[in-house]
């Protein structure tokens, strides 16, 4: 390291060991992960949106739960802002959930088909 | 580059790690293999989270989920319940109930523990992994390094640190601007800086614990101290018996080179800063500077008059900066965030924040950080949670052997330094011992005193044998052979002591004694006058026997008994005690079950 940008570098790089420590995204993600969940294929859906948040540095904390209730829904996805809303995504898969980050997270867009009002009303 | 989705914080402090805090580590690498998580969940080994007494700490994130005494064979649960399935452990959930609401908290910002502590110089201990100095750049480290020697002129930064009024917390509170600055002043091409953490006090381990959990930020404190002095050499003395902290001082010290972060050319400016460590045998008079220096030249560890001062003449006879540990910890973030940002906090003589380690007894065992002004009781009752099983609480001891004990009329002091020494004692390095009902003062003395004439280097006669004398008049006291010409006695010879000694260590060691005849002189004449013990420790005062209409027969003292002075016939006749042979263990208090024996 010979200067201050050389530093800089290193930190911006670092900061995706420790990040997820600091708290203060604009989003949580939290997919549900109890038994129901991952057998009805939760577990993809889960890394997807790990590797998919660090690849893209998206605004977002992605975190688990257990039974949410709807086990019928599932795999579900929850994204709450930090202004108190809250969407819940069902039936998600690996694709989906590529596409919940990018509409919804990144910019700010509820993906309305996926959501469980919308299978109710199917 | 491999992406996890959760980080486990596994203690690996001094506290966690004498309560097997290794081997949860361990288990959470095996159990997470077996359940196929390995790439996806992190482990790390952080420092000291403060909670000692609620040890071995595991944070869970980003849920910021905190397990407390996680054993072994919890580990297994966590990961199959909590990091497999999402559901937290609530069983193990560090959490407080709310004393107005009785709710439950379990959000770790807003329990008591953590809500009036302000972190600067344990901001990182807990959270980042001190072995990876990554981590710790993530966090903004070197940035004051990098920003002094680019941006700012020796002076500058010695005038940044005088204006942020930081005192060193070595316990004498000088200020540590000022002491660069006489060190500055002195010409010379060869100085040095050295960072004391001979940490000795019985009961303080706020700078092992620095060490421990964030080692870098001392690095980069003393490189920058060193650059404001013009030094390019530093030494860190360190006790031998903090093999943990000396361990991640060498691995940081060693990543740190490979970054060029310390050695030639800093940063491209051409600052040149080494450093190594040097290794103490653990004399508490080695943690006094000139005898210090002593140790770090190979010589017998004994102090040396002063002046010369280290500034004009120290190790090797060169111009010298000595900076505590804690000190050093808070040097990178005032350069960073500014004096200003600095002095706004604390008292108006004493600045910023203060690590105190808890101990005694009291509920939270631990390590906490509060701005200078919190009152001793806030600490106590409401970051400590008060005396356990309700005992009632005595005295408060801090500053170590130099220091003194305080009462519950000196609760509502704000600490800081000058209040502490208008109380009678004095903030020392920051250990704080809480003593309950069951503590009798005069033993408490002794055990200071003796530790003092164990310690005491020898040189000068006011320290090596006015100390003996004061120990034997103490030792006497709690044997029942005191009179009350010893307490005048005693009294002249700790203020001959103190005004004759040679070092800080012959000068405050009668602190203990002075402050404990101060506040607790009733003690002291309960043992000389009615040879007695109110808090009944002193075993030679002490007599045990059992109450005939209380014994139920059965026995169970006489057979516990070491000495077999317990006589009577089982179911039929009632038990005594031959307080002729009797050694006054307690074995037969302990044992039996329906309170016949008593103590007086």
């Amino acid at each position: 390291m010979k200067s201050l940008e050389d530093l800089k570098k290193m930190r911006e790089e670092a900061l995706k060991k420790v990040e997820m420590r600091e708290g203060g995204k604009k989003y949580r993600v939290v997919v549900g992960m109890a038994t129901c969940g991952i057998a009805a294929g939760a577990r993809p859906v889960l890394n997807k949106l790990v590797e998919e948040t660090a690849k893209n540095n998206y605004d977002c904390v992605v975190t688990q739960t257990g039974c949410i209730g709807m086990c019928v829904y599932e795999p579900i996805v929850e994204v709450y802002d930090n202004q108190g809303g809250h969407t819940t995504y069902v039936h998600v898969n690996a694709e989906k959930a590529e596409k919940i980050l990018e509409e919804h997270i990144g910019k700010g867009k509820v993906v309305e088909e996926y959501t469980v009002d919308a299978a109710k009303n199917r | 580059m491999s992406v996890e989705r959760v980080n486990v914080l596994v203690c690996a402090g001094t506290g966690c790690t004498s309560n097997n805090s290794a081997l949860v580590y361990e288990k959470f690498g095996e159990s997470l293999k077996k359940f196929g998580l390995e790439n996806e969940v992190k482990v790390i080994k952080t420092g000291c989270f403060g909670l000692c007494q609620k040890g071995p700490i595991v944070a869970v994130y980003p849920d910021k989920v905190f397990y407390c005494h996680v054993k072994p064979e919890d580990v297994e649960e966590i990961v199959s319940e909590h990091l497999y399935k999402g559901r937290v452990v609530t069983r193990l959930e560090l959490s407080e109930e709310d004393m107005v609401t009785k709710e439950k908290i379990l959000d770790i910002d807003k329990i008591k523990f953590y809500e009036k502590q302000q972190r600067i110089a344990l901001r990182n201990c807990g959270k980042i992994n001190p072995e990876d100095i990554d981590e710790y750049i993530a966090v903004d480290g070197y940035e004051a390094l990098g920003k002094v020697l680019t941006t700012m002129k020796p002076q500058e930064v010695i005038d940044e640190m005088k204006k942020s009024g930081l005192r060193g917390r070595g316990g004498a509170g000088f200020p540590t601007g000022m002491k660069w600055q006489f060190c500055a002043n002195t010409p010379g091409n060869e100085k040095y800086i050295i960072c004391n953490a001979d940490e000795g006090d019985p009961g303080a381990f706020m700078d092992r614990s620095i060490l421990e959990g964030d080692p870098n930020c001392v690095l980069e404190g003393m490189a920058i101290a060193a650059y404001a002095i013009g030094a390019h050499y530093g030494y860190i003395y360190i006790r031998a018996e903090y093999p943990i902290a000396v361990q991640r001082l060498q691995i940081a010290i060693k990543e740190a080179e490979g970054l060029g972060l310390l050695g030639k050319n800093i940063f491209g400016t051409g600052f040149d800063f080494d450093l190594e460590i040097r290794l103490g045998a653990g004399a508490f008079v080695c943690g006094e500077e000139t005898a210090l220096m002593m140790s770090i030249e190979g010589k017998r560890g004994m102090p040396n008059p002063k002046p010369p001062f280290p500034a004009v003449s120290g190790v090797w006879g060169k111009p010298t900066v000595i900076n505590n540990v804690e000190t050093l910890a808070n040097v990178p973030q005032i350069m960073l965030k500014g004096a200003d940002w600095y002095n706004k906090i604390g008292t108006e003589k004493s600045k910023g924040t203060k690590v105190f380690a808890l101990g005694g007894k009291i509920t939270n065992t631990g390590l906490v950080e509060i701005p200078m002004g919190t009152t001793l009781r806030e600490i106590i009752y409401e970051i400590g949670g008060g005396c356990p099983n309700n005992k009632e609480f005595k005295a408060v001891q801090t500053g170590g052997p130099s220091g003194g004990c305080l009462t519950e009329a000196q609760l509502d002091t704000p600490i800081d330094y000058d209040n502490l020494i208008a109380a009678g004692s004095m903030m020392g390095s920051g250990g704080m011992i809480v003593l309950d009902e069951d503590n009798c003062m005069v033993d408490v003395a002794r055990f200071y005193m003796d530790f003092i004439c164990d310690e005491s280097c020898g040189k000068c006669s006011p320290c090596r044998i006015g100390t003996k004398r004061l120990l034997e008049m103490l030792t006497k006291i709690t044997k029942g052979e005191g009179t009350m010409d010893m307490l005048d006695e005693m009294e002249k010879l700790c203020h001959e002591i103190k005004d004759t000694a040679l070092c800080g260590l012959g000068q405050t060691a009668p602190n203990p004694i002075l402050s404990t005849l101060k506040y607790f002189r009733n003690e002291y004449e309960a043992h000389i006058i009615e040879k007695r013990c109110p808090a009944g420790v002193c075993k030679a005062l002490l007599k045990y026997s059992i109450n005939p209409d209380k014994c139920r027969k059965c026995s169970m003292c006489a057979r516990n008994c070491p000495v077999g002075c317990i006589s009577g016939v089982p179911g039929k006749e009632a038990y005594k005690i031959d307080t002729s042979k009797c050694i006054k263990c307690g074995t037969c208090m302990a044992s039996c079950r329906f309170g016949a024996v008593e103590r007086h």
